[in-house]
């Protein structure tokens, strides 16, 4: 089983966090924080296990992680999982996220959190891995962003233009305009 | 009301979404806090909206959130709100939110029942899958409950992507409400054939976990999984069979033997290190397992040993660290084996990896023996000095005290070499709790060992004189707590008693139970010297020692701690009797000086025999092994307690632990757990094993093994076993914080090359003119005390493994699936039903519970039993001539289904690829869009 799945940069900002057994809030932070001091010290040339901190599971467990450019991917296992097979689907995990945001970087994590996380379901499910087939995979994510794109249609347009108005980066004003309240009358007017 | 709508969604347009509030936060750095709670209030307006996609644009943007710590639980109804949506877009963002914040016990999953299970039986695969995954993560007793049938249901859609995730699901239904187990496993079993490789593979996951916690209840599907082992080519889900297999293989040995061949096929032709890696293992786990009888038994270990010497040469530290890991699982059962490379492992122990080095000291354990213990010990020291982080450190400390204490210190052929490193170790720097380890260790080593005592306490003495005079606190306390009591206890060991005993007397400022053991073994010490000053008749000197014994316990009395002042009270009044005594002998010597004392008419003597008798050493369980007495009922009240108000309750709690530290245990109450009392034929087993090992073991004198075994615990035979003298030679050392231990190395290599005389020596050349091997046979240098003091009847082996598996939810799930209960039988019905378009599977399977349905029509264990034999003798079969057979039906079965067999390969393809080049790296390209937060 799997318990749970951080992603983190180099200064230890979460990017993506999935416990699969539940922690309050400010436990999950901690062993963010835990976890990310015991990866981070490590050179990139040692290996990728490590026993598992304090706060996160105890000596069945183990932390599989992998470090690309400014990211850690760590999972953190019970011993029903293979260490290497881990490594395989974490890699499997990141070479999906590449082909879904082409070229994935930081940034595609910071600002789409909520994909990624779509995406990581395909992969794995409450704990226990759902799929590991790339192909398979990517089948499925495309499936859904077609049934979401139907769904948004026209409605979406105007969204989709003020979106890529306020990417424009207009000026704060503009955002900040109220528009002036309806006049009374207008509200009383039945139809 | 069209105008509103149309301002409403106007509005909408600038809401905040959830880009805005990660680019928000990102230029917010220096008050993020404060622009967080900002957004907090825009999010809770947005959620008293009504348009369902302004509260799911808040919810997106409260998942965020919940990732950077913040607590969401509060806006849960309105995650279910958006759960409810219509639109699969909306509905995504809810159940994401759900997964992440919600938990077993939220009393909200209450309204969530009927929304899920309208949603399992969604026309779209997608969003079924959605609920699916979404309900894995928070799943409770109650949903379990109500949702288990309409997910068993799932478990024959005609959507592989549904079942796939369906199965999964089952597990974590299992988990939470065992009773679904029985029903639904027929089904759960017919899945791990199903035609789809994902759904095989998702089967075969959730049987794994089932079987990992209690085996023996699937040790029926040896045969199926047996098959897809020799058929699959899925790496993922052979890696998962082999480790089931693993876990089964100690239950049923012929299965073992059955795994050896094909896994070491698998072994010789896999490219996949996991895969290999993983045969490995069961290899292992298989050999442990039967041990003996197998004809080319020791070919296998040998052929894993050299797997695994490939994995540790290799440059990747990943292969090197599972190489280490498996090698110490050999070591366990075959440690001649791993012996062959203890260059490589040595040669791990310098890796710059803290891990690697972590697992190589894991298995120096067995690489020691008599003739580089010293050695490995010392290089082990110079990693102490340079390693950093007090992890590495204390890891070390306690590996060298393992490898040296193993077997009753059968490596240790020098005991003062020992101790001179255990004071070595006193002065460096460690966590808290290692100081304890060496004081234990070095009371542990004096106690057992007679011969030592001599030097140890010497060496003691000198520790408490550099703790005393230099004021520095490099000593650990902990250890001054064993140089104290041993000083005391072996005080006719000293020299010096009265040099020691003022040494003494100047501790200041030390923890209670430390204190208090300087000032008991103070007076033990002072006994001693008083006897000698008193035989010479040296009155005033006893005088003198007296007051300023005296002097010290004024001052420890006003100690805070209990302990203490009381220690210090009795030796108050001790000292003041032997005072008055000695003032009185004094004057009555100075009247008629024409008689000699009397040895009987010695003050000091009385006061010695306070502290007579020798100590023995305790077994670690001897206080858990003792028996309750009968008729003793610890749970009743000794006095009835007196009625209180509630607002006292909480003071009898506390007034427990104000004297002594609360210890977990409660006797009483747990009594059944321990109450194991052995037969006389378990006595007479333990006896005759005890004998056996008595007589194998080097360091026990023969001569006395008859004597011996007459006492039930051989305790009070002590002082008729001979003790070999050790004719010792070496000048008294006084110089302290040198690497003194080198010089025994030394010692030991000089002693290799020329022939020399000196008894001691002799018997050191003969260990080691004899090779490696027959530690076995060498002659005991030093008589090492093994009896440990029990109860009568108890053994050290009693297992108390029980105990600690209570609270483990796979307990529940302990069920034996043999036996059909009648929702079994209701289920099986239901099968057919679904399944009347894969019946030419079931004929294939009939045959396997044919055999079941009879044996288990009757509720009798010793037919289960049967049952079991008979379907691991079919594995005998299928591997011979049936196999051709099955394969040949199974293959009818695949032509109907041409379409899903074609998938089936294109799959397996696939999968296979991905997962054997583990090696391969496309990393994340370094970001150019946009600055970096730091």
């Amino acid at each position: 089983m799997i318990k749970a799945i951080l992603v983190f940069n180099n200064h230890g900002k979460p990017r993506l966090s999935k416990f699969y057994q539940y922690f309050p809030e400010d436990m999950q932070q901690q062993i963010i924080k835990e976890t990310f001091q015991l990866v981070s010290k490590r050179d990139d040339n040692v290996c990728n296990f490590l026993e598992g901190g304090s706060l996160i599971g105890g000596s069945d467990y183990k932390l599989i992680y992998r470090h690309y450019a400014t990211l850690y991917f760590v999972f953190c296992v019970d011993s029903s999982e293979s260490e290497l097979g881990i490594l395989d689907l974490i890699q499997v995990f990141v070479e999906t996220l590449d082909k879904c945001f082409e070229n994935v970087c930081e940034l595609d994590l910071i600002f789409h959190v909520d994909k990624v996380h779509f995406i990581l379901n395909e992969l794995v499910m409450g704990g226990m891995v759902l799929e590991t087939n790339m192909n398979e995979i990517l089948t499925r994510i495309e499936d859904q962003n077609k049934l979401e794109k139907q769904e948004a249609g026209i409605s979406a347009a105007p969204a989709r233009a003020v979106s890529a108005v306020k990417n424009m980066n207009i000026p704060q004003q503009i955002k900040d305009i109220k528009l002036p309240d309806l006049p009374q009358a207008i509200k009383d007017l039945k139809f | 009301m069209a105008l509103k709508k149309v301002k409403g969604n106007f509005e909408r347009m600038f809401d905040k979404n959830l880009t805005d509030l990660v680019r928000g936060i990102r230029n917010n750095k220096e008050n993020e806090a404060k622009y967080i709670s900002q957004c907090m209030e825009d999010i809770k307006q947005e959620l008293r909206q009504d348009n369902l996609s302004v509260k799911s644009n808040a919810i997106a943007k409260l998942t965020y959130l919940q990732m950077l710590g913040y607590d969401i639980s509060w806006a849960g109804f309105n995650i279910i709100e958006v759960m409810s949506s219509n639109k699969f877009t909306l509905k995504r963002i809810g159940y994401l939110a759900a997964s992440q914040s919600f938990h077993c016990d939220s009393e909200l999953l209450m309204l969530t029942t009927n929304m899920i299970r309208k949603e399992l039986n969604s026309q779209n695969q997608y969003e079924a899958g959605l609920a699916l995954t979404s309900l894995s993560c928070y799943i409770s007793t109650d949903l379990a409950r109500d949702l288990s049938n309409d997910i068993l249901t799932l478990l024959s859609s005609t959507k592989p992507y549904i079942r796939k995730k369906a199965v999964l699901m089952m597990y974590k239904v299992f988990l939470k409400y065992p009773e679904a187990l029985r029903p639904a496993f027929p089904r759960l079993k017919e899945k791990l054939e199903d035609p789809d490789p994902g759904v095989q593979s998702a089967a075969v996951n959730v049987v794994c976990e089932l079987a990992r916690k209690n085996p023996k209840n699937y040790l029926s599907l040896a045969p199926v999984f047996f098959k897809l082992m020799t058929t699959s080519t899925n790496n993922w889900m052979l890696i998962k069979i082999i480790k089931l297999f693993g876990a089964l293989t100690p239950l049923e040995p012929r299965l073992g033997k059955k795994l050896i061949e094909p896994l070491t096929n698998l072994i010789h032709s896999t490219s996949a290190m996991s895969l290999l890696y993983e045969c490995i293992n069961t290899v292992i786990a298989v050999l442990i397992s039967i041990s003996s009888g197998m004809p080319n038994h020791a070919a296998s270990i040998q052929l894993c040993v050299q797997k695994l010497r490939i994995l540790i040469e290799d440059s990747d530290q990943n292969l090197k660290y599972l190489g280490l890991l498996a090698m110490s699982k050999i070591l366990k059962t075959h440690p001649k084996s791993v012996q062959a490379h203890k260059d490589l492992i040595l040669q791990c122990l310098e890796d710059k990896d803290e891990s690697i080095r972590l697992r190589a000291l894991d298995l120096l354990y067995g690489m020691v023996s008599k003739k580089n213990l010293m050695e490995i010990v010392k290089k082990l020291m110079v990693h102490m000095d340079k390693a950093e982080g007090t992890v590495y450190r204390d890891e070390l400390l306690s590996k060298i005290i393992l490898i040296c204490s193993q077997n009753n210190y059968q490596f240790i052929t020098n005991f003062e070499w020992y101790i001179t490193v255990l004071v070595e170790l006193a002065q460096m720097e460690f966590g808290s709790k290692q100081g304890h380890v060496i004081g234990a260790q070095l009371m542990d080593v004096c106690i057992r060992v007679q011969a030592i005592r001599a030097f140890a306490v010497t060496e003691m003495a000198q520790l408490l004189d550099i703790y005393t005079s230099t004021n520095q606190f490099t000593i650990m306390q902990e250890v001054l707590y064993a140089a104290a009591w041993l000083t005391g206890e072996f005080a006719t060991e000293l020299e010096q008693p009265e040099q020691t005993l003022r040494c003494m007397l100047k501790y200041k400022c030390l923890p209670q139970h430390i204190e208090s053991v300087f000032i008991h073994n103070i007076i033990k010490l002072f006994a001693h010297v008083m006897e000698k000053y008193e035989l010479a008749g040296r009155f005033d000197d006893i005088l003198e020692l007296c007051d300023a014994i005296l002097a010290k316990m004024d001052d420890s009395i006003k100690s805070a701690e209990l302990e203490v002042q009381e220690r210090a009270s009795t030796a108050l009044i001790i000292i003041n009797i032997v005072k008055e005594e000695i003032l009185a002998k004094k004057n009555s010597k100075l009247m008629d000086t024409g008689e000699d004392p009397q040895p009987d008419e010695l003050v000091a003597s009385e006061i010695l025999s306070l502290f007579s008798g020798e100590l023995n050493p305790v077994a670690p369980k001897a206080q858990k092994k003792v028996p309750v007495p009968e008729g003793l009922d610890l749970d009743a009240w000794i006095n009835e307690p007196i009625e209180t108000t509630s607002d006292s309750d909480s003071e009898p709690e506390n007034t427990e632990n104000l004297f002594v530290k609360s210890d977990k245990y409660d006797y009483g109450s747990k009594s059944e757990k321990y109450q194991h009392e052995p037969t006389e034929d378990e006595i007479k087993k333990n006896r005759e094993a005890r004998k056996f090992e008595q007589q194998n073991n080097p360091h026990y004198l023969k001569g006395s093994l008859s004597s011996e075994l007459n006492s039930s615990n051989g305790n009070e035979n002590i002082e008729n076993i001979p003790v070999a003298e050790l004719n010792l030679n070496i000048p008294p050392l006084k110089i302290l914080g040198q690497k003194r231990s080198d010089k025994y190395l030394k010692l030991q290599q000089k002693e290799k090359k020329p022939k020399k005389k000196s008894k001691k020596k002799k018997k050191h050349h003969k260990s080691e003119s004899s090779s490696d091997d027959d530690n076995a046979d060498t002659v005991p240098a030093v008589e090492v005390k093994q009896h440990m003091e029990l109860p009568e009847g108890a053994t050290l082996s009693d297992s108390e493994s029980e105990q600690h598996k209570l609270d483990d939810p796979h307990r529940a799930l302990d069920i034996d699936l043999d036996l059909p209960s009648i929702g079994d039988m209701l289920a099986r019905k239901d099968g057919d039903e679904f399944e009347t378009d894969k019946k030419e599977k079931k004929k294939l399977k009939k045959k396997d519970e044919n055999v079941k349905d009879k044996k288990s029509d009757k509720h009798k264990s010793e037919r289960r039993k049967k049952g079991k034999v008979e379907n691991l003798l079919k594995l005998d079969l299928i591997n011979d001539d049936e196999e051709v057979k099955i394969e040949q039906k199974t293959k009818k079965v695949k032509k109907d289904k041409k379409k899903s067999k074609d998938k089936d390969k294109e799959g397996k393809t696939k999968t296979k690829k991905s997962s054997s080049g583990y090696e391969e790296a496309l990393g994340i390209s370094t970001p150019t869009k946009e600055n970096y937060p730091s």
